[in-house]
């Protein structure tokens, strides 16, 4: 049975199985990869997306418990790439590698949208979620208070 | 900035012509003269450069983007000798049909080998393009001014660089002179990484993201441990199930294709439930570990001997250093994407080196190498030899049943962890006289490590993982150690400090109970690590500041630069000492004893209770000559702290007997936000001394000022990595 929902403002519908992960239809179906397969367990963030405004691990995420609901992606996060925290994360030459950044951008914004003037302590609290192997954390903390000033 | 193509019929039908275009693969012939980096191996100035008619210039370079920043520091090398904008150069990295051989992109030589070869071949380019216009303008070149790539005549007549067509078929001579530092315009900027806005917007960045038409998707299945035979395993059920276009066996090789990658993740966990394995030899014990390691047939050097006279009436230390098997731990598996169609493979891999990957791959599959080509495309950080290597020729023996399908591969969390080659565990003796006058007499220092490198392109054997399960299996090679100075397990080990008396024995132990390789800055970690441990022990026997002490050890200038320039950067008191739970060391290295020279203050504070250490500050000091890029050199140090932290608190790959235990984030977890320091970088700038890497240079200076300011904090000296809570509240009670 087909599962609708919505992905980044726009109608979207899969008949996978209803214990696939939301991972794998918004990189196969959708064809959506900036969203990363890290872990598959939760434990490392590279999955992020919001569901309903939401932060959520997509990889823990059935796609049974998605039907009418509402998903953003890296992809969506803006038209032109002009997210305020897209842009700190230039002004801050925040990736290196990058496999964790959209992420790490996903739960930054989710930080952002509830509470748009974090301290550094609320921001550090929040990004524990995501985990970034180059050690780009301080770039992420500069790029946060640059997004939330500039926004 | 290979760009997973979506446009790969475009390349891939253009790949005959571009291989007989130009040959990459000159004979050197006796008496040649040396030609300085990587001109050496590569002597075609087409190789390098190609001047288009449109003005552009495209740049080629065998070394790889690895979220380093190697890309843009190289263009703007190439861009500040040829006087082009940044935005007329264009980039191919790391491509078997198009670049330069230059081998694996590691050990932090890409600014040395390829941005010297880049220099060099850029500021030839520029002469003939101004001797060329210096005919067609009826001017002398030395009348002649350059501009973004037009060239101009006193009398204001312009020639622009792709109306000339330069002839570049020819050996590089070397003999142009690059511009002098004060002319730079574009080296030294802080000039923002074009690989950035893909890895911040979603867009296609990486090789776990390549999505050609047709694509299968591949999982593989391991045995419990190394060495394992596959008895069987029930084919029929898994090809039953849903999207399963095939099961591939090889011996004890298993891999899984399906439509769609969700699919071939469950076909997997049901291969894995009924396979039958007959299990491989068991692992060493691991409370056994470093008297193993220490008792295993070695190989022993003696390097770094200093012949003094022997001292007198000296108190003598000593001390024994551990350091654990440690993962790369790359955040995303490793993966591939590969396609067999018409008898050729090519094969898209995040390799440090596509050059050796394909020697392999001929091997593994036995293919001639000319009909296969490896083309590099990012991937997750790597750290070091990681599983990248080994995932392409899995993909390519998937791809190799499938023809004219590509295959993407990517391992599973698992996989990685338990199958990826690691950083060697190490053990390290050090032993030192103090003389009367406070200063180290005599100096004694052992390292037991096996090698830091199984890459491929063994010389006799097969360094990739699958190849030694197929039915017909093949070997790894012989292990090998770079030779002093850069060293292997040895790395760093011979102290840059002016002591009398020396002598230095590398142990290198021939057998490798468990699978290792090159982990960002192979032995130095250790080896640093023990060497300024101990500094800091002598230090404390001898009555002496830490930092003076060095400074009395230590005439190098620059050496004594980046000590001095971190004590004043991070307020260093001498003789300061920590209060029980708070402290500060340092850590020195100049990596390689060949490279750049970073020195670190690290503070750390200890619950005492919990036995947890953070580190909530580190402060460096880095001279990496000529600076090609300021920030992407900060960059470097900062992550190099980072990662350096994560290693030295928390990380240690674990097993018993039966295997692997650290298979996923919570059996190996790893720094997180809110236990990162803060970090500082001063950086001092050469411009007239040669440019080092620095993507290994702040690892081993950071987990010795670490470990110093544990000591300093608490009074007790931890010598066994990591400091992990079990460790710290033994240590203090």
């Amino acid at each position: 049975m087909a599962i609708n929902f919505t992905v980044n403002g726009k109608a979207a519908s899969t008949d996978a199985p209803p214990t696939t992960p939301l991972l794998w239809v918004i990189r196969e179906d959708l064809k959506l990869t900036g969203t990363k397969f890290g872990c598959g367990t939760g434990l490392c963030g590279a999955c992020m997306v919001h569901i309903d405004g939401r932060r959520a691990f997509s990889c823990q995420t059935q796609i049974s418990e998605m039907a009418g609901k509402s998903v953003t992606t890296i992809e969506g996060l803006s038209a032109d790439s002009s997210h305020p925290l897209q842009k700190a994360w230039l002004a801050e030459q925040v990736p290196q590698c990058g496999y964790c950044q959209s992420g790490q951008i996903m739960s930054a914004a989710d930080l952002l949208k509830h509470n748009p003037k974090p301290t550094r302590d609320q921001i550090v609290e929040h990004m524990s979620a995501n985990i970034c192997r180059c050690g780009t954390y301080q770039r992420i903390v500069r790029a946060v208070e640059r997004a939330a000033r500039e926004a | 900035m290979n760009a997973p193509a979506l446009n790969r019929r475009e390349f891939t039908a253009g790949l005959g012509a571009i291989v007989v275009a130009f040959s990459l693969d000159p004979k050197l012939a006796r008496g040649q003269e040396r030609l300085p980096g990587s001109l050496q191996d590569n002597r075609r100035l087409d190789g390098w450069i190609r001047v288009n008619a449109d003005g552009t210039a495209t740049v080629f370079t065998g070394k790889v983007e690895l979220g380093q920043g190697i890309v843009t520091a190289l263009a703007q090398i190439a861009a500040e000798e040829l006087d082009l904008p940044l935005s007329r150069i264009k980039m191919i990295s790391g491509d078997t049909g198009q670049t330069p051989n230059e081998g694996q992109t590691a050990g932090s030589q890409s600014i040395e080998n390829s941005g010297t070869a880049l220099r060099m071949a850029a500021a030839e380019v520029r002469a003939i393009l101004i001797d060329l216009a210096a005919k067609r303008l009826g001017v002398a070149a030395d009348q002649l001014t350059v501009a973004d790539g037009t060239i101009a005549a006193p009398d204001g007549r312009k020639v622009g660089y792709g109306d000339l067509n330069p002839d570049l078929d020819r050996e590089a001579s070397a003999k142009a002179s690059p511009k002098s530092p004060a002319a730079h315009k574009i080296v030294g900027k802080s000039i923002p990484r074009f690989d950035i806005p893909g890895k911040v917007t979603g867009g296609a960045a990486f090789v776990q993201d390549m999505r050609l038409p047709g694509m299968l998707h591949g999982r593989v299945i391991r045995p419990p441990r190394y060495g394992s035979k596959l008895d069987g395993v029930d084919e029929a059920a898994a090809k039953a199930m849903p999207g399963i276009v095939a099961v591939v066996r090889d011996g004890s090789f298993l891999g899984v294709v399906a439509e769609r990658e969700e699919q071939a993740i469950r076909a997997r966990a049901a291969l894995l439930k009924s396979a039958k394995w007959t299990l491989g030899p068991e692992l060493p014990d691991p409370a056994r570990l470093f008297d193993v390691i220490r008792s295993l047939p070695s190989k022993d050097a003696t390097i770094g001997v200093k012949e003094g006279a022997a001292p007198a009436n000296a108190r003598t230390l000593e001390a024994v250093y551990t350091k654990p098997y440690m993962s790369h731990a790359s955040i995303g598996p490793s993966c591939a994407v590969a396609e067999f169609k018409d008898g050729k493979m090519t094969v898209w891999t995040h390799s440090q080196g596509v050059f050796p990957l394909r020697a392999e791959l001929a091997k593994a599959l036995k293919m001639p190498a000319g009909a296969l080509r490896c083309v590099h495309v990012e991937g997750s950080g790597c750290y070091g030899h990681n599983g990248a290597d080994d995932v392409a020729v899995d993909a390519a023996l998937l791809a190799r049943a499938l023809p004219g399908r590509p295959v993407r591969l990517q391992w599973m969390r698992d996989d990685e962890f338990g199958w990826e080659p690691f950083g060697p565990a190490m053990v390290m003796r050090a032993k030192a006289a103090l003389g009367g006058d406070g200063k180290i007499a005599d100096w004694d220092y052992e390292v037991w490590s096996n090698t830091h490198s199984t890459r491929p392109q063994s010389t006799d054997g097969t360094n990739v993982l699958a190849a030694w399960y197929l039915a017909e299996p093949q070997k790894m090679g012989p292990p090998t150690s770079p030779p002093q100075p850069a060293g292997g397990g040895d790395r760093n080990a011979i102290p840059l400090y002016d002591f009398p008396r020396q002598r230095v024995i590398h142990h290198f132990v021939q057998d490798m109970p468990i699978r290792v390789s090159a982990l960002r800055t192979l032995g130095a970690y250790a080896n640093v690590f023990a060497l300024e441990s101990f500094m800091d022990e002598l230090a404390a026997a001898a009555g002496a500041d830490p930092v003076a002490f060095r400074l009395a050890h230590l005439n190098d200038p620059r050496a004594r630069a980046v000590i001095e320039a971190v004590a004043k950067k991070a307020g260093w008191t001498a003789g300061e000492k920590g209060d029980g739970t708070r402290g500060r060391g340092i850590g020195f290295a100049k990596y390689k004893n060949l490279a750049c020279y970073v020195a670190v203050v690290a503070e750390v504070e200890v619950d005492r209770g919990s036995g947890m250490v953070r580190v909530p500050h580190a402060v460096a000091a880095v001279d990496a000559g000529l600076i090609i890029n300021p920030d992407g050199l900060t960059s470097q140090i900062e992550g190099g702290i980072v990662q350096s932290v994560s290693w030295t608190l928390k990380e240690e790959v674990r097993f018993d007997q039966s295997g692997i235990l650290t298979r996923d984030w919570a059996s190996y977890p790893i720094l997180t936000m809110p236990e990162a320091p803060k970090v500082e970088v001063e950086l001092i700038n050469r411009p007239n001394e040669r440019p080092l890497g620095a993507g290994e240079g702040s690892q081993g200076p950071a987990v010795a000022a670490v470990a110093n300011a544990f000591a300093n904090a608490t009074g007790k000296r931890i010598r066994d990595l990591p400091l992990n809570a079990a460790r710290v509240k033994a240590a203090l009670t």
